[in-house]
Order: structure tokens, then sequence, then C-alpha cells
């Protein structure tokens, strides 16, 4: 500010000079200008360069597709007729971190041969609540298999199988489905979320990789 | 308030002369004396007596938690492969850790609890008319930011509540229309809830909420310094922006105290007390959580937010299922919208209680509301006792002088999980009505229609109970009633019930 006593003098007319109009567009301050626009330009070539891993670890997670990939659940024969069982996967995504969370389990239902109900000879079930249940047609290369995610229709919990009541339950809000996953009662606005399944070399598996929502799930 | 007094008298002997030598100079070369003691003792009105507290409290923890956040910082590992660990570690073997996480985790509820007195304070006083409407639009960000970072710092307790609680979250997220699932990935850090979810709460919670909160808790400060600390509401005496400045400023003058010591006593004899009162309580009852390993795949669990979100966890099961996605979306956006548009909407008029019958009723419905959603929350009675079927005992009671056909019934009562959601004696779930004069009210033919159809929010038992197992439950729930008053059985039942099955056992 010192050195030079037109520096200091001529400084507010830059400034004031917007008061006008329009602020750098009428001020012929021709070299102190240029500069201006100059460096205004460096500063922006310079964040837009820098903003894309900023804006990668930001919202990257939203811009990805994660594609659901097919997930071994082991030898069809550890799942017998009649039976609902809990088997656990390593998702397909993983990151180093993930610990215990990369673990996912499901419930896997094996419909005996001659459908269902062989139990109860009973068939009045009231599909007024919950609408019909899930189609068998749905794995069409696992006829007999029905597989569920864990996670609740209503937000997200983890239902347990009761086989005695034939029932999953949910400990957070009380929602309730039936052995088909057909929603019983509670506030589950639907049934539960089916993972794809098909049977390959003996083998039973699912197509997996999301934490199911009401948005995508089948 | 070193700086206070930079004109140094002539008398002062060698040492202390020698003390004051450096506080002098540093007052000299950064001027923080002169800068501060005007705002120390600016004059405030003096009306302002211990309602006012509040705020300096929640400011207090806010502060508090910093402190001991940063300490933290030193000790936690943001990783999901050993986050749960490492508190352990802190808790059971890092000297004092397990008290500086009891503090930090008790302090988040006590700023929470503060912070919600001083906004009914203002609220009740309206202080939040002109000219400080800014200062409560900020304050409902500064509210906002309080929650965001109780909810994050949950989530960093990495326990089975913190995993299905931001499952809970993502569920929410993902019943916006169209931007769901973006908004649930970019909550997840990816397809599931794993590291990477761990590590964006961490960057929340320890870097972005805070350094906005501390900003916008400047903007707070600074627009209570320009616009000065309200008085007492007068009944009688409303706001007129036209001119209330004028004559603020004036009543000030002429009656007001220094801010600094005569209002600012009262704050600090109240938050040493709260302070003091939040360490003996962090110590006496610890370090909150961690609660259970976060394995997706231990599903028996029982997942619970922390106090704070209790009464939005007891409202999603109380509120009709058909209206939960606009109870969750909607309503959030339209109560923080009336509470940014309340100071500009009423900047005028009244601000004592009693003119404003209408906000005091809004005030006591909220209040009464999350007081009664944050017990149901705690008690959830809608929830399922997954394991009362297989641990409580049939009352003696009700087996004694019981038919072989009704005590197969009791067993099938036990067997078909009937008393996770029914009590029996007083045990048992509270979901369903409780089954002990259930006879009063169901004659055998609806208990059979009840327990095979379900229906009234009950699953249907017809595909799971054998014709036989149900008959054998009706016969025993038919005994559920007092001694002295008979089983129901309406004029338009088809199948009277023999009197004999019912009294004597079959």
């Amino acid at each position: 500010m010192s050195d030079s006593k037109h520096e200091s003098t001529s400084l507010p007319q830059v400034g004031g000079s917007g008061d006008g109009g329009s602020p750098c567009a009428g001020c012929g301050g021709g070299r102190r200008e240029f500069m201006f626009k100059v460096g205004v330009g460096l500063m922006g070539a310079g964040g837009v360069a820098a903003a894309a891993p900023v804006v990668s670890a930001m919202l990257g997670p939203g811009m990805r597709t994660y594609r659901e990939q097919w997930v071994d659940l082991g030898p069809v024969a550890s799942y017998p007729p009649g039976e609902t069982r809990f088997a656990t996967f390593t998702n397909p995504w993983t990151s180093p971190t993930d610990g215990l969370t990369d673990q996912t389990g499901c419930w896997v239902r094996h419909i005996p041969e001659g459908g269902e109900g062989a139990r109860g000879e009973t068939q009045s079930l009231d599909t007024s609540i919950g609408g019909p249940p899930p189609s068998n047609a749905f794995n069409p290369k696992a006829p007999n298999f029905q597989v569920f995610a864990v996670n609740c229709a209503h937000l997200g919990c983890p239902v347990r199988w009761f086989p005695q009541s034939r029932l999953f339950m949910c400990p957070c809000h009380g929602g309730v489905y039936y052995e088909d996953g057909s929603r019983a009662s509670g506030p589950p606005p639907r049934s539960l979320f089916p993972y794809p399944a098909k049977i390959e070399n003996d083998h039973l598996w699912i197509d997996a990789g999301r934490l199911p929502g009401l948005q995508e799930a089948p | 308030m070193a700086g206070s007094d930079p004109q140094t008298p002539p008398s002062r002997g060698p040492l202390a002369r020698a003390v004051l030598a450096p506080v002098l100079w540093l007052e000299d070369r950064t001027g923080i004396g002169a800068f501060l003691k005007p705002i120390m003792t600016h004059r405030v009105p003096p009306s302002a007596r211990w309602f006012y507290v509040f705020g300096s409290a929640t400011l207090m923890f806010f502060s508090l938690q910093i402190a001991t956040g940063v300490c933290l910082g030193t000790l936690y590992a943001p990783s999901a492969s050993n986050a749960y660990e490492n508190l352990v570690y802190i808790d059971t073997v890092v000297p004092f850790g397990w008290m500086l996480r009891a503090i930090h985790g008790w302090s988040s509820n006590a700023m929470v609890a503060m912070m919600i007195l001083h906004m009914v304070q203002v609220f009740l006083h309206a202080t939040y008319k002109f000219p400080r409407e800014l200062t409560w639009i900020v304050g409902v960000f500064l509210c906002l930011l309080t929650l965001a970072l109780a909810f994050t710092g949950q989530v960093l307790r990495w326990d089975q509540d913190a995993y299905w609680g931001i499952g809970i979250g993502a569920a929410i997220a993902d019943r916006i229309p169209i931007a769901g699932n973006w908004v649930r990935d970019l909550l997840l850090g990816g397809p599931i809830i794993s590291g990477e979810t761990l590590n964006r709460f961490f960057a929340l919670h320890v870097f972005v909420l805070p350094g906005i909160t501390m900003a916008l808790v400047g903007l707070h400060l600074v627009l209570v310094l320009r616009h000065g600390i309200s008085e007492m509401p007068k009944v009688g005496e409303p706001v007129d922006p036209a001119t209330y400045r004028e004559s603020y400023e004036a009543r000030v003058h002429k009656e007001g105290v220094p801010f600094w010591p005569d209002a600012a006593k009262r704050d600090l004899v109240f938050c040493g007390s709260m302070l003091l009162l939040l360490v003996a309580v962090a110590m006496w009852l610890g370090p909150i959580g961690p609660n259970g390993l976060p394995d997706p795949t231990d599903i028996d669990t029982n997942p619970r937010p922390d106090l704070p979100f209790l009464w939005i966890f007891g409202l999603v099961s109380l509120i009709p299922p058909a209206s939960e996605t606009v109870v969750m979306l909607v309503a959030p956006g339209v109560l923080i919208l009336g509470l940014v548009l309340l100071p500009i909407l009423s900047n005028g008029g009244e601000r004592a209680p009693s003119r404003r019958p209408f906000m005091v009723l809004g005030v006591v419905l909220a209040a009464t509301s999350v007081g009664i959603l944050t017990w149901e929350g705690r008690e959830s009675p809608w929830s399922p006792v997954m394991d009362a079927w297989s641990s409580l005992p049939t009352p003696v009671d009700y087996v004694k002088d019981r038919g072989p056909l009704q005590l197969q019934g009791a067993v099938i009562i036990q067997n078909a999980q009937c008393r996770n959601c029914h009590e029996l004696g007083g045990q048992g779930g509270k979901r369903g009505p409780a089954l002990d004069d259930v006879a009063t009210r169901l004659s055998y033919d609806q208990l059979v229609r009840q327990i095979q159809q379900g229906g009234g929010n009950m699953p249907a038992f017809g595909k799971s109970l054998t014709s036989a197992e149900t008959e054998a439950l009706a016969q025993f729930l038919l005994t559920m009633h007092p001694a002295n008053e008979q089983p129901s059985n309406p004029p338009g039942a088809l199948l009277p019930i023999p009197p004999q099955a019912a009294e004597s056992g079959g």
C-alpha cells in the first residue's frame, strides 16, 4: 500500500465503479481488470479440477450402480423340504474395513412336494390383509424354494422365523408374516422381500448384493 | 477479563508490575480485551432472570461435547471391523476411558434436553418476534443439527442398535419417491450397511456437523448481541416493529444491567450445577452401550434407538400403516417449515403467554405427545415378546382341574407362540388382548374362527394348527373366565357348547 500513492488513491474507484451499474463491465482499468479476470478464471479452473475427487467422494455412492450378483447358499440338501432355515452369505460388495457387516442373513424356505399346507387341512386364510401371497413363478429355476431377506418390509429390522406357528415375527414394530412371506399383521406395507433363486449343480443360488428396500424389490 | 484495564495505575509494586507487564503487552498487541469488554458488559434488561439460563447451558454442553469428543477422537478407530472392540477397550482398559464415554453420551442427551427447554422458553415468551426473527430461524437449524449430531453419534457406537438404526434410516430414505434409492446409497455409502457407512457417519459426526454447528452458534450469538437480550413479556405491551427498537434501547439504557456479572452469575450457577449433575449421572449410569456386536446374521436382537428418537420409533408403530410414508416424509418438512416461518408470519403483537393461549396449548400438546410416544417407544407394547412362548410359566390356576383336551390346549397356547402377543396372568406380549377372560368375550365358534382365520391384526393359524389342535386350544380358552362368570354364548352362535365340555373338561 505504502509504495505507491497512485495505487492507494485509485483503489476505491475500482470498487466504487460498481455502484453505478455492473461491477466491472464499465471500469476501464485495463491491466488491473484483466488481472482480476485472470485470477477469477484461474480459481475457477483450479476449483473445477480439484472438484472431481471431492464430488466423487461425496456423491459417488449414489452415482454408481450396484448390480446384484449370484451368491452360493450351499448344497440344496442342507435345506430339507418343509423347513425354513436361516442361511448366511458374504455380500458380493465388500470393502476392507467391513468387519462383520459384510455378512448377510436370509431365510430359505423349501416348499415340500405336494404343495403348501401339508400340516393343517384348513386353507381359509384371510387374504384381505396384505393381498395374495407371492407366486412361486418368481423362481422358475428353483420352483420349490423361496428365499426372503431378513429385513422387515416396514423399516428393515430382522424378522425371526417361528416354525411352530409358521410365522415370521419382527422385534421392532410387530410386523408378522406367514411362511410364504405374505403379510399377516402389523405395519408392513407388503410381503417379505424375496431374493431371486436358482438351483445349479445341486447348489442353491440367490441374486443378492443390495440392502432390500421398497423401491426396487420384486 | 485480563486486559480490562489497559492503563497502568502509577502506584503498583514491582511484583504486580512484573505480572501485569506481559498481560498488558498481549492486550496492546491483540486488543482482545478491548474487543471483548463491550460484549461482556453490554446492557441487558434487569428482568432477564432464571428463564434465560437454558441457552447458556446448551452452549456449555456443546462445548463439553467438543472437548470430550476431541479426546474420544484420540482413542476411537472409525473402522467397522474393529470399532466395537475399540469401544470395549476404551471402556475397560483406557484410564478414565469409561468416564469419557459416559460424559460424552449423557451430555449429548443433556444438550438435547437443554436445547428443547431453551426453545420452549423462547416459544412461550414469543422472543422470536421482531427484530429477533433470524435468531429463532438460526436456532431451528441448530436444533436440527443437534438432533443430527445425536443420531450420527449413536451410529458411531457401531453396535446392534446402531446397525439396525441405520437400517431404519435407510428404509425411511427408501420411501422418498424417485430419489429414494439414490438418497439411501448416499447415506450408506454403498449398497449395504458396511464399513463405508461408518466412515460416512464418522465424517458427518466429527467434521461436517460440528463445523456447521459452530458457525451457526457464532451467528446465533452475534444476532443475540445485535438485537439485545429480550425482556420478560408483559401483558398489554405488544411488539410494534415500527417503535420496538427505539423503546427497547431506551429502556435498556435506563434500567439495564451489565451482562457480566449481573446476568451471567445466574448462567454460571445454573451451568455449574448442571455440569456437576451431569458428571454425577454419567459416573452413576456409566457409558451408553455398546450393545451387542454389529453382526447382521445375529438376528436375535431387539434394536431400539437412543432416548431422543424413541418417540419417532413409537410414532411409526402406532400410526395407521397407510399414513406412514406421508408422516415420515412430509410431516417433518411441514413441521420444520412451520418453525422457520413462524417469526415471519407473526413478528408483532402480544408476547405474554396468557394472551397467546393457542401457542401455550400447542406446547402442551407437543410435550404430551412426545412424552407419551417416548414412553410407548420405551415399552413398545406392539412388539411380540420373542421368547415368551418358551420361557413364561402357565399360571397354576389356569391348569388346575382341567381335562386332558384343555390341558393339551394349554400346551398349544405355548407352542403356537400365542403368548408372544397375548398375556396370560400378566405375563407375555401386549400386542393382542390378554387372554385371562377371553371366554367372556368370545364363544367357542368365535374362538375357532379367530384362531383359524385371524383378523383384527392377528395372523391366521389355519395352516399351522390342525383342526384337532385348534379344538383343544379353543376348549382351553373357553375355560378362561372368572369363576363366577359364565363363558360367552351369544344367541347367534350356531353350535352352543355342551355345558359339560366347558365346565368339567371333555
